[in-house]
């Protein structure tokens, strides 16, 4: 073994749900979503969720990751997403 | 079909703050490698944020250097690959701008200067977050840290943002770029760019920090694209010595615009003297509007 700390398996830290931190959830009106994919590009912690509804492709929110930052709503040209106080 | 590449190679998990413009950075820049690239990383908010043993949020193979190093870690691994005949692999060297600009000024002249075939990402939050916001050789000026604080006899850091873009092109190296996380496309471009030219190259990435810069996580993109439409940060190209691809910018907003949502800059909208300083930080975007000719008509 070389001296000098590991880490064998890639891409583990997805074991850590920072979900957990979140305050405010983005909530996501998906009949206004047009599906332009602006807050996956901007989602730091990569928890935008392509899927489909209705026919169309929208963008929901992985709730295991997504800490509540509020730059998807922030970002939203269509002002599909809105910051609400989370209840826990 | 997602338009940009769907695949993670810098995945969620990570301990980043919420609205982190770094790992925002991060992410799109590993969405412009390809799956048999080797990355090194200084020590910094990249690191541990994205290493707490024994996990990782990396998808490729990433070395975790010392602060100082990262380039010559990198410059070592290509190195080693080129003598064993694979020279299919990129190599990328990671480092913020503390790990860069001041700590990691040496190792990175050295690896720009030996030509090795590596694409070094600078990650620009101007200051050291990780150790807590502690002001580099990158934090612009007026702006407070807790080793500039803003008081009764300061305005903050009184130097200006040393310029290391120009320092790496000082090398006579192929390719150097500025990006920004508000435009993921052109920050793709460029780091894809970086790494199929052949020989160092040199891209570096302006990456707001809600901690650091005191704003809030929401407003990180928004910041970014600021600092771009205020002539504060410029994007462009400079390839073979040569400035290319400078964006434009239609209507340069007044850089209070930038710096009113930053705590960081508080005290120059409510210390007499104020409006001085930032008329000085004004002239710097006025004078990089002028360099660049960013104005456009």
């Amino acid at each position: 073994m070389p001296n000098f700390a590991s880490i064998a398996k890639p891409g583990t830290t997805e074991n850590y749900k920072t979900g957990s931190w979140r305050v405010y959830v983005p909530v996501l009106d998906k009949d206004k979503c047009i599906g332009c994919e602006r807050c996956w590009e901007f989602c730091p912690d990569s928890s935008k969720i392509e899927e489909e509804y209705e026919g169309d492709t929208i963008f929901r929110t992985d709730l295991d990751y997504c800490k509540g930052c509020g730059i998807c709503a922030e970002e939203c040209p269509v002002d599909a997403l809105e910051m609400e106080l989370e209840e826990k | 079909m997602t338009r940009l590449e769907k695949k993670e190679r810098f995945t969620s998990g990570h301990r980043a703050c919420g609205g982190c413009g770094l790992a925002l950075g991060a992410r799109l820049a590993m969405k412009a490698v390809d799956d048999n690239s080797i990355a090194t990383c200084a020590t910094g908010c990249l690191e541990v944020t994205s290493s707490p043993y024994p996990q990782s949020s990396w998808k490729i193979p990433w070395l975790h250097s010392l602060f100082e190093n990262s380039a010559a870690v990198a410059g070592g691994v290509e190195a080693a690959l080129r003598a064993k005949g694979k020279q299919d692999i990129n190599v990328v060297a990671q480092g913020g701008d503390g790990g860069t600009v001041d700590i990691g000024m040496r190792s990175l002249s050295g690896m720009l200067e030996r030509g090795h075939d590596v694409a070094y990402i600078c990650y620009d939050n101007e200051a050291y977050m990780n150790t807590g916001i502690q002001r580099s050789g990158s934090t612009p000026m007026n702006a407070s840290t807790t080793t500039s604080p803003a008081g009764e006899e300061s305005f903050g850091n009184e130097n200006r943002k040393k310029n290391a873009l120009k320092i790496a092109a000082a090398h006579n190296i192929p390719y150097v770029a500025s990006a920004s996380v508000a435009y993921p496309d052109d920050l793709i471009e460029k780091v894809k760019k970086a790494n199929e030219i052949n020989g160092p190259t040199y891209v570096q990435i302006h990456t707001p920090c809600p901690t650091g810069w005191g704003h809030e996580g929401d407003i990180t993109v928004k910041l970014a694209r600021l600092a771009v439409e205020t002539g504060l940060w410029v994007l462009y190209e400079r390839e073979e010595g040569e400035i290319k691809d400078v964006k434009k910018i239609k209507d340069r907003k007044p850089v209070e615009e930038y710096l009113k949502p930053q705590k960081r800059f508080k005290h120059l909208f409510k210390k007499e003297g104020g409006e001085e300083r930032i008329q000085e930080i004004q002239e710097i975007a006025d004078s990089n509007a002028e360099k660049f000719h960013l104005d456009e008509e």
